[in-house]
């Protein structure tokens, strides 16, 4: 064997490579188990918790955590605040590239993939919220593919296309943010209808509502973790505009955060109050909930305004993750730990090994697509040919 | 029997009235939080 090619193979044997190789393996494996022998072989659900995790975690994690896209664009677009221009892109992908595989979950849990479009197409439950979902879901998918043309266009060159598609920019945008409002709000509101199923501490009317404002926090949260894990994997691809401005992003998206933060903690104890919930705070799942509230959303609001007034880069950064951390749990909470809370042990749900297998698969599959990507294509750096033309 | 409600009346009256004390507290609050998030900002200009 030839030196070059013992290197060239040496270099595709990363750490990264390997364990992403094996989850994709197993993850084809029981893909395959899911569409030929369906949901019962490879899921624990049961008529008593028909969602699982490709639902509480793929599509409800999914949704709010790629938020950073409306969110930030418009901040820039909207509100004309340029000077976080360079985090755009970045955030555009991976609000495209979650919500792509938040529609790939649904594939795994609905089954039939083949029938995708029958809610459009031969019979609309227009007075469903689901269907409110999957319209919203799938046109800002579409919003989001055009929003990131541009990159793509750039890359091959295609210059024509790629001006003709830069002049929507401004009304995909409110499109972006219209489509946004609606379903991650239209989320929260799908457990409206379970009163008597969702423990009273979670269960509010104004779950929509929580829904909404917890997508910004995590949508400001995620551009935050996400810059911070690209400078540190992809700071050669970076232009020095990217590089000089990520701090800037990080100060002004953390104190946006600790606004929203601060803001959504007041409602949520209101929340507690309309409902006169507070006895409910002694028992178990009272503590879990104080727990939510105090920690994943008192705390990070109090880290975000303390790293914002001492311009502590590292403590935003830090608070970024809990705040991600705060937002998956409760999406959890909601969906599945505090769902069916009155059910004995022996009928909770817990995931079944290979449903873990399959979120693993699809989380894998975003990570290779977003390193394949940012690769190869102008995200962290502006194209020469395209220099001032934003 | 104290802290039972028997009519939605008194359980509104209740609710509402606590409500609207914690509503003044967070107004209070969240300029406090607000002066607090931008107390640097000023010193900067």
């Amino acid at each position: 064997m030839s030196e070059e090619s013992t290197t060239a193979s040496r270099s595709y044997l990363t750490p990264f490579n390997m364990i992403a190789g094996i989850i994709i393996v197993l993850g084809l494996i029981v893909t395959v188990l899911r569409f030929t022998k369906g949901l019962a072989t490879v899921t624990n659900l049961s008529d008593y918790n028909p969602w699982g995790i490709w639902i509480g975690f793929d599509l409800m994690v999914g949704v709010s955590l790629a938020a950073g896209g409306y969110v930030t664009s418009a901040a820039v677009y909207l509100f004309g605040m340029k000077k976080y221009h360079s985090a755009v892109r970045p955030a555009i992908l991976t609000g495209f590239l979650g919500y792509a595989l938040v529609v790939l979950a649904l594939h795994y849990d609905v089954g039939r993939p083949w029938r995708l479009p029958y809610p459009f197409l031969v019979q609309q439950g227009t007075t469903s919220l689901l269907f409110e979902v999957a319209a919203c879901v799938a046109l800002y998918l579409t919003v989001l593919f055009l929003e990131f043309s541009p990159a793509a266009l750039e890359w091959l060159g295609l210059k024509k296309i790629r001006q003709w598609i830069v002049r929507f920019t401004l009304v995909l945008t409110i499109f972006g943010v219209v489509l946004s409002t609606l379903h991650q709000s239209s989320l929260g509101a799908l457990f409206l209808i379970a009163p008597s199923k969702l423990h009273p501490l979670w269960y509010s009317s104004y779950l929509p509502v929580y829904f909404f404002i917890t997508s910004i926090i995590a949508g400001l949260s995620m551009v935050i973790f996400e810059g911070t894990l690209a400078h540190r994997y992809f700071a050669h691809k970076m232009d020095p505009v990217h590089l000089e401005e990520k701090d800037q992003v990080a100060l002004g998206f953390g104190k946006a955060a600790a606004l929203v933060l601060a803001g959504y903690f007041i409602i949520k104890v209101i929340g507690i109050s309309a409902g006169n919930h507070w006895h409910l705070l002694g028992t178990g799942y009272g503590i879990w909930y104080l727990v939510e509230l105090l920690g994943f959303v008192g705390l990070p609001c109090f880290l975000y305004a303390l790293g914002v007034r001492e311009k502590n880069l590292v403590l935003i950064r830090w608070t970024a993750v809990l705040t991600v951390i705060g937002v998956v749990l409760n999406r959890l909470n909601i969906s599945l730990i505090a769902f069916n809370w009155h059910l004995p042990s022996s009928e909770r749900y817990f995931p079944h090994w290979m449903e873990i297998v399959i979120s693993a698969f699809i989380v894998t599959i975003g990570l290779v697509a977003y390193r394949f990507i940012v690769s190869r294509m102008p995200i962290f750096y502006e194209h020469p040919d395209y220099k001032e033309s934003h | 029997m104290e802290g039972m409600f028997l009519t939605l009346h008194e359980f509104m009256v209740y609710t509402k009235g606590i409500t609207y004390i914690l509503m003044v507290l967070a107004l209070l609050g969240i300029t406090g939080f607000w002066l607090f998030l931008t107390e640097g900002d000023e010193a900067e200009k």
